[in-house]
């Protein structure tokens, strides 16, 4: 059998899915049995070198630049799935979803108590800098998602036994333990 | 003619992040610039919720130190609650927010040498690009990884029994905890089977140690002179000096070790320092405001933190931090790549710590919370696996959260990454022609010293593959490299 080619992203996420992939613990050796890692941030691959079978997204899109990495992982990837709330729903980040983002920045880079007097207010905004989206949106609201892992993050186990059903393309278990969600 | 290259984004560093470099038609390199392209606005969206909320919302800024702005956050709120100014919790209280908060420690810095930096030195700055991960690593030194793997579970097993969950638990509230430690708990920690228990994991720490100090006995030009200059140096350190990564007092020490800040109580942190914001980050830029930007900026970290300190109160680790210490005879460290050293010496310091603390009985205690007479500010201040944390909140007559401030570790960082960058942008890329992979990883090398939480920084996180443009002052583009 071919071994399946497995790539992961972090967009508006906080890393802690990630984490919550790297708490499969030992398990992590008898993955890389079954699969190969293409695009991740956990490797140096920056770019995808060949189709992929599984794509995992953590996060919502909050940027311009979130958009065309998730579009990008659309095209290249068979079967996408969005790996807890930020990517399912947008998560904490879409709390701003109801605040105006003039607000929030100006918070963070001008009234802010520590902040420099700011007298020619500024605030970041530059060619570098990817143009930040009016709201945080969840990644089914973009480009079709294959599949959805709940929690946040979603258990190691509820991640394992997803992975392995769809590499093996056994059923998936689901005991009660790992469908309790926060 | 000039040039400007583009790294996007940099991988095996936790967040979203481009380094640009600018270059002069003869190769030399005019400007760098390491940008933070993510922004969340958390301060902004906390305000109007209920401070009790605040360790668990606020600690999803990032998965990967939760436990530091949980704790932070709790800090902050024990002295909205009235339960003294961080230090006034009952026994159980303050010792199992320490052992959550050394078991994160633990699983961290694990994280960052074994997963993310280990690839460097076992394959070298320019291994092969397809190798260097941590996949890499468990296919040529199986017990690396494996040790890399169950020392990280170990310290999430930790967290898991002290504040409910791996990622984004609930133990701290404010003015104490909401469990305590049971017997069965405890052992399952002190003599869970081998490998998982206390003695295996100091063990692991220092064979850790070695493997580092080895690779740089073998390698010592490159590794103390790589991005190596001298700079300012920030940590909480106890009142009397020791290590401490859970409370104490503002120090920073200069280049050669003059204090410039001594015995600052942090809630008064806004005296002290100041951010400067700049257009092409999001992420600010601290300085001590009394030396102004130019002179105040400093380093946070594991490299600070043994660089203020006067010694590290457990007997293997204060053993290493002697031999540290000599190695600069006394003086700051202002090495970059001695960054990796001093954290494996703090991996050590925590399975010494969590050791000790599970021998002891306070954690069995039930006197879990105290409360006191309502403030309406409180400031938390905890020094994270990658710098000095700082949380700042008020709250109204409801409850409401009506002001929030976060400096978090990596944006102390912000200006020395900066330097790194630009110290191995000239070292590896002036004068030359073509930009190559390695190259660029040197850049990377550098920022990954930092072990930079970039989703921390800009309260926002994500991915950092590397992309590079070299750019004509025309601003045609003159060559171009995905590193893949
Ligand atoms: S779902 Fe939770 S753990 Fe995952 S990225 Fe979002 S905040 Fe982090």
């Amino acid at each position: 059998m071919n071994k399946k080619i497995i790539a992961t992203t972090s967009l508006a996420g906080c890393f802690g899915c990630h984490m919550s992939i790297l708490d499969i613990d030992e398990r992590i050796l008898d993955l890389i049995e079954l699969v190969e890692f293409d695009k991740s941030p956990i490797d140096d691959i920056k770019k995808f070198t060949q189709p992929v079978d599984i794509g995992i997204i953590e996060g919502g899109c909050c940027n311009s630049e979130n958009i065309e990495t998730l579009k990008y992982f659309r095209e290249n990837c068979n079967i996408l799935v969005s790996l807890g709330e930020c990517a399912i729903m947008g998560g904490l980040p879409a709390l701003r979803n109801g605040i105006p983002i003039e607000e929030c920045l100006r918070e963070a880079y001008l009234d802010g108590p520590t902040v420099q007097l700011n007298t020619e207010q500024i605030i970041p905004a530059h060619e570098e800098l990817p143009m930040i989206l009016d709201k945080v949106y969840p990644c089914h609201e973009i480009v079709k998602i294959d599949y959805f892992l709940p929690g946040c993050p979603p258990r190691a186990d509820l991640i394992w036994n997803a992975l392995y059903a769809l590499i093996t393309g056994n059923k998936m278990e689901l005991p009660y333990e790992v469908i309790k969600f926060d | 003619m000039s040039k400007k290259i583009t790294i996007e984004p940099v991988t095996r560093v936790e967040g979203h992040g481009k380094v640009t470099i600018f270059m002069d038609d003869k190769n030399n390199v005019t400007q760098s610039r390491l940008h933070i392209v993510e922004f969340r606005g958390f301060e902004r969206f906390v305000q109007g919720r209920p401070y009790w909320e605040a360790p668990v919302l606020v600690q999803r800024l990032c998965g990967i130190c939760p436990v530091s702005h949980h704790l932070a956050a709790a800090k902050a709120l024990d002295v909205i609650v009235g339960a003294g100014n961080g230090d006034g919790l009952t026994p159980v209280g303050e010792k199992m927010r320490r052992l959550m908060h050394y078991g994160q420690f633990f699983q961290s810095h694990v994280l960052h040498f074994f997963h993310l930096s280990s690839p460097d030195f076992l394959f070298g700055i320019d291994g092969d690009p397809l190798q260097r991960n941590i996949i890499g690593v468990a296919k040529a030194n199986k017990d690396l990884a494996v040790q890399g793997v169950m020392m990280r579970k170990f310290g999430q097993e930790i967290i898991r029994l002290t504040a409910g969950k791996k990622i984004h638990g609930t133990g701290a509230i404010p003015g104490g905890i909401n469990k305590n430690l049971t017997i069965a708990e405890r052992d399952e920690l002190l003599k869970g089977p081998d490998p998982l228990n206390a003695d295996k994991m100091v063990e692991w720490s220092q064979a850790a140690l070695e493997f580092f100090k080895n690779y740089h006995k073998a390698n010592r030009p490159q590794v103390d002179g790589f991005a190596a200059f001298p700079s300012n140096h920030l940590s909480l350190v106890r009142k009397d000096g020791a290590l401490d990564i859970y409370h104490g007092v503002l120090r920073a020490v200069d280049a050669e070790g003059n204090r410039i800040l001594d015995d600052v109580d942090y809630h008064e942190y806004d005296k002290y320092i100041e951010e400067e914001v700049r257009t092409w980050s999001y992420m600010k830029f601290p300085y001590l405001k009394h030396l102004g930007k130019e002179n105040g900026w400093y380093r946070v970290g594991p490299l600070a933190r043994l660089n203020t300190c006067d010694f590290i109160p457990t007997p293997l680790a204060q053993k290493e931090f002697e031999e540290f210490k000599a190695y600069t005879n006394g003086k700051p460290n202002n090495m970059t790549l001695h960054y990796h050293w001093a954290r494996l010496i703090e991996i050590l310091h925590s399975a010494e710590v969590i050791r000790d603390l599970l021998n002891d009985p306070d954690l069995q205690s039930d006197d879990l919370v105290v409360k006191g007479k309502k403030q309406y500010e409180g400031v938390g201040v905890i020094e994270a696996p990658r710098g000095t944390l700082f949380h700042h909140y008020k709250i109204d007559e409801n409850d409401l959260i009506t002001m929030a401030n976060l400096i978090v570790s990596t944006t102390h960082n912000n200006e020395p990454m900066n330097r790194a960058v630009n110290f191995t942008a000239n070292e590896y890329m002036g004068g030359q022609q073509n930009i190559t992979e390695p190259m660029m990883n040197a850049v990377e090398v550098a920022i990954r010293a930092y072990d930079p939480c970039l989703s921390c920084a800009t309260h926002a996180l994500g991915q950092m593959p590397l992309e590079m443009t070299l750019i004509g002052s025309d601003e045609q583009i003159l060559d171009y490299k995905i590193k893949d």
